[in-house]
């Protein structure tokens, strides 16, 4: 279903994110200052200050998910969040989107609090969250009606979009028709057509093969490198983060915080497969190790007891 | 616990991901309803020989003569008595006042009994304490309500609506309230991420989200509004197909009474099926549910 083109990005103008001087962890594992090509940095897009947040286990007891998270985000760049499973990266994306609230610590978007929803931010959730009961072209229109767009502008985006992520001729169809993969791009069309400014993004091509996914990391890329959003990826999958992201972060298990970042420099477009992009890729995951053993120990002990 | 074996989690996502068949859904599809298909016929070839065994056997002992005609009338008693009383339309009569007091108490109950599961679900307070007392209302037969209904409003139309609505209600309310508590958190979050809030997250996102449960309290709420018109009827003895099983009874007249009993199960099974079964069936196929979920 996927048609047999192939994606030439016409040379797309890739933005220079406007960066901070970011402490980073070279490839021979030592701290090194990464050049800036930027000084002059803006109000960062979105800004996390001492957010922690604590869940109220079944127990009684209260679960650290995430313990003092500082976290600038510049505008037009794109951060990959990595991290063990159960270490709070879906907390934090849901944070940010301002489905939740944190238990202390403050997140702002262009320098104003978060306090609640908005669809400068949109998240595509995990489980992709489309409504079963709507078609996948109302899926789409469904954030643009609620902003209040015309019937006209909505249908021209639904189709766009859905061509965009090569759905077109699922329109009329139920999400349930569709596989895995197709429901999340479909997901992924329903963020796009609201345009946000920030797209906040939960492992959104964990199921998806890896042809599918290749094409979207193509499709993404240029999405981003044409509109200059910001864009928040949550992903398990190292080299998925190296193959995207302008900046790594690592975040560590129980209690979630941020345990390193990296700079990723290498020119864009990027593929999964290169080399530069493997090689980053082992380096952050030798740091990811000890945190991805503390989460399985943690998952096993559970299964013990 | 070995590092090496998660020592590549990319790889070791790619690998599990390149399984995954794409479109899986269409030859389900198909698959299902070739077996259904089938089984509908079976089913039809079962039903037609058990139910005529079943008259078999009633024609049989009504031959035999073990109990007097009037106490066991044979099928073709019955059916004539059907015929007869549909023939002066006494019956049709019955059905008409019966079915005109169901339409009229349902509908009641269905908005009556929303705007209260609604208030339910959306207040802490309301569902710790009317939320709870409603379960267990709800244990109570509507038959019931019988002679407080009668000290209200007398025997009057309004009495029999009364126990009607106070069979039907609760279950579309209990239903209301499941569906907003119990539908997924995901459609709400996701409604909100998308710029609904107030009345729009409840119009688009929570009441279609919760559509499942709402059909089956409606249709609960039926059978149970169904049982307590009959059952009041034949204490209120107004005109209706509780009043005709009655008056079979005092005229002696038991294939009255047995074709009575047909019309009240024939009518029950036809709603069901047209009004109720084809609900749950466009809601299955739009949503993608289980059959018998
Ligand atoms: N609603 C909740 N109640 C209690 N604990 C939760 C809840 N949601 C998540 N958690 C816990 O918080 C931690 C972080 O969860 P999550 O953000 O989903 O992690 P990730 O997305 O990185 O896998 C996990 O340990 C999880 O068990
Ligand atoms: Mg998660």
């Amino acid at each position: 279903m996927i048609p047999n083109t192939k994606f030439v990005a016409a040379e797309p103008q890739f933005p220079t994110p406007c960066r901070k001087p970011v402490q980073s962890t070279s490839l021979c594992g030592k701290t090194v200052i990464v050049p800036i090509r930027q000084v002059e940095c803006s109000t960062p897009k979105i800004q996390l200050q001492e957010v922690s947040l604590s869940y109220q286990t079944d127990t009684g007891s209260e679960l650290l998910a995430l313990d003092r998270i500082d976290l600038d985000v510049h505008p037009g760049e794109f951060l990959c969040i990595v991290g063990p499973s159960g270490c709070g990266k879906s907390t934090l994306l849901h944070l940010i989107a301002g489905l939740q609230k944190p238990t202390s610590g403050r997140i702002a978007m262009d320098g104003d609090s978060v306090t609640a929803p908005g669809t400068d931010r949109i998240l595509i959730f995990q489980e992709h969250g489309l409504f079963p009961w709507l078609t996948v072209g109302q899926n789409v229109e469904f954030g643009m009606k609620m902003k209040g767009l015309s019937k006209a502008e909505r249908e021209d985006r639904t189709r766009h979009y859905l061509r965009l992520v090569h759905l077109s001729q699922f329109k009329d169809s139920r999400p349930h028709q569709l596989s895995g993969g197709m429901r999340q791009r479909v997901a992924l069309a329903r963020a796009l057509a609201t345009e946000p400014d920030v797209l906040l993004m939960d492992e959104p091509f964990a199921a998806l093969d890896a042809q599918t996914r290749d094409m979207l990391h193509d499709e993404l890329e240029k999405i981003w490198a044409e509109t200059g959003r910001t864009i928040i990826f949550v992903t398990h999958n190292v080299r998925e983060a190296v193959r995207l992201g302008d900046r790594v972060v690592l975040m560590s298990f129980r209690p979630g915080q941020v345990k390193k970042e990296f700079v990723v420099d290498l020119p864009r477009p990027r593929h999964l497969e290169e080399v530069e992009v493997a090689r980053t890729a082992r380096e952050i995951l030798d740091q990811l190790r000890d945190e991805i053993n503390k989460s399985l120990e943690a998952e096993y002990a559970h299964e013990r007891s | 616990m070995s590092v090496a074996n998660h020592s590549d989690l990319s790889t070791a996502v790619e690998s599990r991901a390149i399984g995954v068949r794409t479109d899986h859904a269409a030859p389900t599809r198909l698959q299902n309803r070739r077996t259904t298909g089938r089984g509908i016929l079976r089913r039809i070839t079962n039903q037609v020989i058990f139910y005529s065994v079943l008259l078999g056997l009633w024609a049989l002992l009504a031959k035999l003569r073990i109990w007097p005609p009037y106490l066991f009338p044979a099928p073709w008693a019955v059916a004539s008595a059907l015929w007869a009383g549909l023939q002066d339309h006494s019956f049709l009569i019955g059905i008409a006042v019966t079915m005109k007091r169901m339409l009229i108490g349902y509908s009641l109950s269905v908005v009556l009994g929303m705007i209260l599961g609604l208030a339910v679900a959306s207040n802490k307070f309301l569902e710790e304490t009317l939320g709870a007392l409603l379960v267990s209302l709800q244990s109570l037969p509507s038959i019931c309500w019988v002679p407080l209904a009668i000290l209200w409003f007398g025997l009057t139309e309004k009495a029999i609506l009364f126990v009607l609505l106070m069979g039907c209600i609760l279950s579309v309310t209990i239903a209301m309230e499941d569906g907003r508590k119990q539908m997924p958190k995901i459609y709400t979050m996701a409604g909100r991420n998308l710029g609904a809030s107030g009345f729009r997250l409840f119009w688009y996102v929570m009441l279609p989200a919760s559509l499942p449960y709402i059909v089956s309290g409606l249709k609960q709420g039926w059978a149970f509004g169904w049982r307590s018109l009959i059952q009041a009827e034949m204490i209120f003895l107004t005109i209706g197909l509780g009043q005709l099983l009655m008056m079979g009874r005092d005229l002696n007249d038991m294939s009255q009474v047995i074709a009575v009993m047909l019309m009240i199960i024939a009518l029950g099974y036809l709603v069901n099926r047209l009004v109720f079964r084809t609900m749950e069936r466009t809601l299955q196929s739009r949503w993608g549910l289980a059959p018998n979920a």
